[in-house]
């Protein structure tokens, strides 16, 4: 097999995550590599390094210290304000090869996977795609990468020997984001860029960004499915009532009845709710997948043989067309009763 | 100027929904599945078409898999793509993104210039989306991801999409050649032409190329060429739920229901 661009001897003994930032704001999932990178970090003895990109940027390396990183590495360049994949790829890649880190993380966002996708080859080494979970062998410093297989039914555990660096792009939502400490230290390096206009070739005419849809740290998330048979109007009231938001099964998004941002499970959104309701759906595998990790599961199907109800902590047997404009009738009349 | 040449990676999977899941085991029996293309892939067949109509040129499909491939290929051709390309070898087999991209790369090459590469998302076994990007860097070429159009400026040679984002679009322009990938579900496949149904089923355009053909490098194809190995496989671990009934009477079962939810927020 032909070697990655650095091997296993020339290592550093550290865990690099690619810091992802929107108009100034790092995403929830670098905050969340963060967390889990520092857990990794400390349990190896290693270095947690983020690698920051884009233009006057620099006050978001303090915050990533603050959320567990030793050092961060700056790229603060006005080539690198928006992201486009030949000037983000040669940066990263650049700062790759200096650094020569064992583990690099990136987060599995649009973005970020376009990246990982080009630089995985750039480097000559293995990618482990959308990851669902991380562990460190102690023994060896090897990742090992937990992904999801057809459906989500199956999950594979994936490790990579003699390449380097061991990468992995891993899914929005799956780890916890710790609380910053201001009071953390690290160290700040600017890493020089020398970017020329021509070496970008795509351009970015136009770009439209409105309400940006996040059902990963929602505290209700009520999922509809084929059986609520495209009103998502009802769904949306009852979540709106309980302070939540709404997602739903593939069918419906299919469909047309509501947008692919909401689609929960293996394609779609990993949500950690503390109350997922389940509606009109059956509960295949790769939907389990993105309720896995809601503290409570209710669900209402008239299949009284339905797959969810296995996965449920409570469930009836019934009719959402029914149930649900009751429970939205019961929440309105207790919140006019409080407020009387 | 030389006709447009536009190349369409295409995977054959077992249809999901026909994929049965054992609750005891929790594994997948795809033995009763029937084949179909990638759904992902069909979005991207269509921007392809669609680009012939509008332009003019070929669309050629690409696939690397085993033989029994051929037949769900045909499909493509019936939609009005012109000629399949299907890279078939076990030396190919176990291969990963890295070894895949590869292999794709040195068949799109062989099969000669082109301007458009256009893939899928992702597909919906494997999923994990980092063909396209691993594709175009082996190619060298630039990248347009996850677009729901395109529109060619043959003059400039540029293509420009509209590429989704989460929460709105952005439009993007980069040189040709370039490799798109087409957003799932961002159009509406066309179609077999029944016109052309027969011929398809019954036309020699289809090449066959093993590794050998492709002059392909051994150490970089199939599970020889993937750096990544599998240590592990498992049931998805199901977190242990309570599985209650709510029952009782109607308007019980209601009050219950809101109970439980406010109890637990």
């Amino acid at each position: 097999m032909p070697p990655s661009r650095y091997g296993v001897n020339e290592e550093s003994k550290s865990i690099w995550v690619y810091l992802e930032q929107e108009e100034g704001i790092l995403e929830n999932v670098s905050l969340e590599m963060l967390s889990k990178g520092r857990e990794m970090a400390d349990l190896l003895k290693w270095k947690l390094v983020g690698l920051l990109l884009g233009s006057g940027v620099g006050p978001l390396a303090l915050e990533a210290i603050a959320r567990g990183a030793d050092e961060v590495r700056v790229a603060d360049h006005p080539l690198l304000a928006q992201f486009t994949i030949e000037g983000h790829g040669l940066v990263v890649f650049d700062a790759v090869m200096q650094g020569k880190p064992s583990i690099f993380l990136l987060g599995a966002t649009l973005n970020g996977r376009d990246l990982a996708g080009r630089l995985a080859v750039r480097f000559r080494t293995g990618l482990n795609a959308d990851c669902t979970n991380l562990h460190m062998d102690e023994k060896d410093g090897l990742l090992v990468s937990e992904v999801s297989g057809f459906g989500g039914g199956v999950v594979a555990m994936i490790e990579m020997h003699n390449h380097r660096p061991q990468m992995a792009t891993v899914r929005p939502g799956v780890f916890e984001m710790r609380e910053p400490d201001i009071t953390r230290k690290g160290d700040i390096i600017n890493i020089p860029v020398e970017l020329k206009p021509e070496q970008i070739k795509t351009r970015i005419l136009e770009r439209v960004r409105s309400g940006v849809v996040d059902l990963t740290r929602v505290p209700v998330l009520v999922v509809g499915g084929r059986g609520v048979n495209g009103d998502f109007v009802i769904l949306k009231k009852l979540a709106d009532l309980l302070g939540g938001d709404v997602g739903a099964t593939r069918p419906p998004v299919d469909a047309g009845h509501i947008e692919r941002e909401r689609q929960i499970g293996q394609t779609g959104v990993v949500s950690s709710p503390k109350v997922a309701l389940c509606c009109g759906l059956s509960g295949a595998f790769h939907l389990l997948v993105g309720i896995e990790k809601a503290d409570v599961v209710v669900s209402i199907n008239t299949d009284p043989d339905a797959p969810i109800f296995e996965f449920s902590d409570y469930y009836i047997v019934g009719d959402v067309g029914q149930y649900l404009p009751a429970l939205i009738q019961t929440l309105q009349s207790q919140r006019e009763a409080s407020h009387a | 100027m030389p006709e447009l040449r536009i190349v369409v990676c295409v995977k054959v999977v077992p249809k999901s929904e026909e994929i049965r899941v054992d609750y005891a085991t929790k594994l997948l029996d795809r033995s009763n599945a029937r084949s179909e293309i990638n759904p992902p892939d069909m979005n991207a067949l269509e921007i392809a078409l669609g680009v012939k109509d509008r332009y003019g040129g070929r669309v050629d499909i690409i696939s690397m898999g085993p033989p029994y491939f051929e037949p769900w290929l045909r499909v493509g051709l019936a939609m009005g793509c012109d000629h399949i390309y299907l890279l078939s070898d076990r030396a190919f087999g176990g291969a990963d993104t890295l070894a895949t991209t590869y292999t794709l790369a040195r068949g799109i090459e062989k099969s000669g210039g082109v301007d458009l590469i256009i893939c899928g998302e992702e597909s919906a076994d494997g999923a994990t989306g980092q063909v396209p990007a691993g594709l175009a860097e082996w190619l060298n070429i630039s990248q347009l991801t996850l677009l729901t159009e395109i529109s060619l400026d043959l003059e400039r040679r540029v293509a420009t999409g509209r590429r989704s984002l989460k929460g709105g679009y952005e439009i993007l322009e980069a040189p040709l050649p370039c490799l798109v990938s087409a957003k799932t579900a961002g159009n509406e496949p066309r179609f077999m032409d029944f016109k052309r149904k027969n011929w398809a089923y019954e036309t020699e355009r289809v090449t066959i190329w093993n590794a050998a053909d492709l002059k392909a490098d051994p150490d970089h194809i199939g599970l020889k060429g993937s750096p990544t190995t599998v240590s592990e496989l498992a049931s998805m671990p199901v977190r242990e739920r309570k599985r209650k009934q709510v029952d009782g009477n109607f308007q019980s079962a209601v009050e219950e229901l809101v109970s439980i939810i406010r109890g637990a927020l």
